[in-house]
C-alpha cells in the first residue's frame, strides 16, 4: 500500500485544507500516518520525533474530540502542548486574532493548531506568522485532518480509494467535514455522492465533481462507504427543514436501508453521533460501523501532519 | 567524476559470511529459544530474514523476526531539511526476556544503532540486545560496537560503502566507491 512510486517531500509549513493539496501530498500524509499508527499500540506510547517543539492548541470554538485527539498526537510525538480556548483568553478582553497570533509567535511556539468559527481565518493568519498553522476546522469551510482520517480509514479497509462509491448523507451545507472529504476523495479518484434535503446541500456543489442525489435509497445503492453527518443546529439561523422527527424519518439511516449498499460497505460518522436522528442506534453499533476506528486513526493522521509540518518549518 | 568501485563481497561471499555469522550466533547462545531477530530498515530487514533462514537450517530453530524503522528516533530531526519519510515498524512478539539480535547492513558512525536502541527501549525490555552487521567500515562517532561482524572493511570517510541486496537492488554485493576524487 505504500506509494513508493511517487516520492515527494513535504514543503508546506501549514495544513489549511485538502483543497490546496496534490494527490501525492495526500498520499504522503496517509503513508506517514500508517507508520505512526503503531506508536499508539505500544506499551510506551511515545516517540521522540517532536522533542523540543512547542504546539499551541488555539480552539476559538468549542471542541472536545478534535482537541483531545490533537493533544494526544502531540504528546505521543513528545511535543510540548499548551491549550488556549477563547473563554479564558485575552480575546474576551478585546484582543484581535492577529495580536493573539503575534503573541503566540513571540512565545517561540513552533506550531499552532487552530479552530475558528469563521471560514478562511487560518488561511489569513498563516500569511502573518512564521508558526506552522494546522486548520482544526474553520467555519463551514474545511476540517482537513478529519477529511484525512476518513480517507485513511477508508483506504485501510478497502485497500484503495480510486473507483470507490462514497456517499455522504446529512447536513452538507454546514459541514466542513464533507467539504474536506469532497476535495480529498475526488483528487484520489473516488466517486462522491452527496445526499440530504435540498436546503442543506450547497447550490452548485456539483461543479466540484460530485453527484447530488436527494433520494437516500438511490444515493446509497451500491455504495462502498456511507458517511453520516449530523444536523448542525448550532449553525442554523433559519428553519431549513420542518422538524428533527421528519428529518429522521426521511434521511435517517437504519439497518434495513443500509442493506442497499454493498454487502461489505462500511459506515462512518465524524461524530458527535445523534442516535435516533441521522442514525439508528443498532446501525451505529453494527459490525459494519467503523466510527470508533475513525477516532483511533485520527491520532495517527494528526501525528503525521504535525511531523511533516515540523520538518518544513526548519527551512525558515 | 567516475570513481573506481572495489568489490568487497560478491553474492557467494555474502552468503558464506551470513552462514558464518549464523554459526557464531549459535555458538554464543547455547539456548536458542529466547533469540529474536530485528532488521533495521531497509537492507537490514532482508539480512535478518536470511539469518533467520540460516538459523532454521543449521539449528532447526525458527526465531521471531521483526522490522525496525528508526526515523522517529534520529538525532538530526531538528536540523535543516524536510523530515525524512517514516516507515512501518513491526515487532510481532513480546520483547520481554528475549535476546534481540539487531541486524543492519553497514556499521559506520553508530548513530543508527543508537536510535535503534532507543526505539527498542520503547517497545519493552529485552534480556539482551546484540548487534550483527554485514560490514563494519569504522569511523564511529559513538561508543558502539558490533557483536557479530561479517567483514571488517577499513575505509576513508570520503569513500562510500554500498551494500546491494537482491530483494531491493536486484543483486547481492558489497562494494567501496568514491574516495580519490572527492
Amino acid at each position: 500500500m505504500m506509494s513508493n512510486g511517487t516520492k515527494i517531500q513535504w514543503t508546506r509549513k501549514d495544513l489549511l485544507g485538502l483543497k490546496d493539496l496534490s494527490a501525492a501530498e495526500i498520499g504522503l500524509i496517509l503513508d506517514t500516518a500508517k507508520s505512526f499508527s503503531e506508536v499508539s499500540q505500544r506499551a510506551v506510547k511515545k516517540s521522540p520525533a517532536l522533542r523540543g517543539k512547542t504546539v499551541v492548541n488555539l480552539f476559538l470554538e468549542p471542541s472536545t474530540r478534535t482537541r483531545v485527539s490533537f493533544e494526544l498526537a502531540e504528546k505521543r510525538l513528545s511535543a510540548d502542548a499548551i491549550g488556549m480556548a477563547s473563554g479564558g483568553s485575552s480575546m474576551t478582553k478585546g484582543e484581535s486574532l492577529w495580536d493573539t497570533i503575534a503573541n503566540i509567535e513571540a512565545l517561540k511556539v513552533d506550531l499552532i493548531v487552530m479552530r475558528h468559527s469563521s471560514s478562511g481565518a487560518p488561511h489569513r493568519v498563516s500569511n502573518y506568522t512564521k508558526c506552522g498553522i494546522v486548520n482544526a476546522g474553520d467555519g463551514i469551510n474545511e476540517h482537513p485532518t478529519q477529511g484525512l482520517l476518513d480517507i485513511f480509514t477508508l483506504r485501510e479497509l478497502k485497500g484503495k480509494i480510486r473507483g470507490l462509491k462514497v456517499v455522504f448523507v446529512g447536513d452538507i451545507l454546514h459541514s466542513r467535514v464533507a467539504r474536506s472529504n469532497v476535495w480529498g476523495l475526488t483528487k484520489l479518484g473516488a466517486e462522491v455522492v452527496l445526499c440530504g434535503p435540498k436546503t442543506l446541500i450547497p447550490w452548485g456543489i456539483e461543479e466540484l465533481g460530485v453527484k447530488v442525489i436527494h433520494d437516500v435509497r438511490k444515493a446509497i445503492d451500491g455504495a462502498d462507504a456511507v458517511t453520516l453527518l449530523r444536523i448542525q443546529m448550532e449553525r442554523q439561523n433559519e428553519t431549513l427543514f420542518p422538524s428533527i422527527r421528519e428529518y429522521a424519518s426521511t434521511f435517517g439511516l437504519n439497518t434495513e436501508l443500509f442493506k442497499l449498499a454493498k454487502p461489505d460497505a462500511i459506515l462512518m460518522h465524524p461524530g458527535p453521533v445523534n442516535r435516533g436522528v441521522e442514525i439508528e442506534s443498532a446501525l451505529a453499533d453494527s459490525t459494519q460501523s467503523y466510527i470508533l476506528k475513525q477516532v483511533t486513526n485520527g491520532i495517527a493522521v494528526r501525528m503525521a501532519v504535525l511531523y511533516l509540518l515540523s520538518g518544513a518549518l526548519k527551512n525558515e | 567524476m567516475t570513481s573506481p568501485e572495489k568489490l568487497v563481497l560478491d553474492a557467494a561471499g555474502i552468503d558464506r559470511t551470513l552462514t558464518r555469522m549464523a554459526h557464531e550466533v549459535l555458538e554464543h547462545h547455547k539456548d536458542v529459544k529466547p533469540l529474536a531477530l530485528v532488521g533495521i530498515r531497509t537492507r537490514g530487514v532482508f539480512l535478518a530474514e536470511r539469518l533467520q533462514k540460516k538459523l532454521l537450517e543449521i539449528a532447526g530453530v525458527e526465531s521471531p523476526l521483526g522490522t525496525l524503522d528508526i526515523t522517529m528516533y534520529r538525532d538530526d530531526l531538528s536540523e535543516v531539511g524536510p523530515n525524512p519519510e517514516v516507515r512501518e515498524t513491526k515487532l510481532p512478539f513480546d520483547l520481554k526476556a528475549k535476546i534481540i539480535i539487531l541486524v543492519d547492513d553497514v556499521l559506520y558512525t553508530g548513530r543508527t544503532i543508537r536510535a535503534a536502541l532507543d526505539a527498542l527501549n520503547d517497545y519493552g525490555r529485552p534480556k539482551m540486545i546484540q548487534l550483527a552487521v554485514l560490514v563494519d567500515r569504522g569511523h564511529r562517532e559513538l561508543p558502539i560496537r558490533a557483536d557479530f561482524v561479517g567483514k571488517n572493511v577499513p575505509t576513508s570517510v570520503r569513500e562510500r560503502v554500498v551494500i546491494r541486496i537482491r530483494e531491493v537492488d536486484g543483486k547481492d554485493e558489497a562494494i567501496i566507491a568514491g574516495g580519490s576524487g572527492a
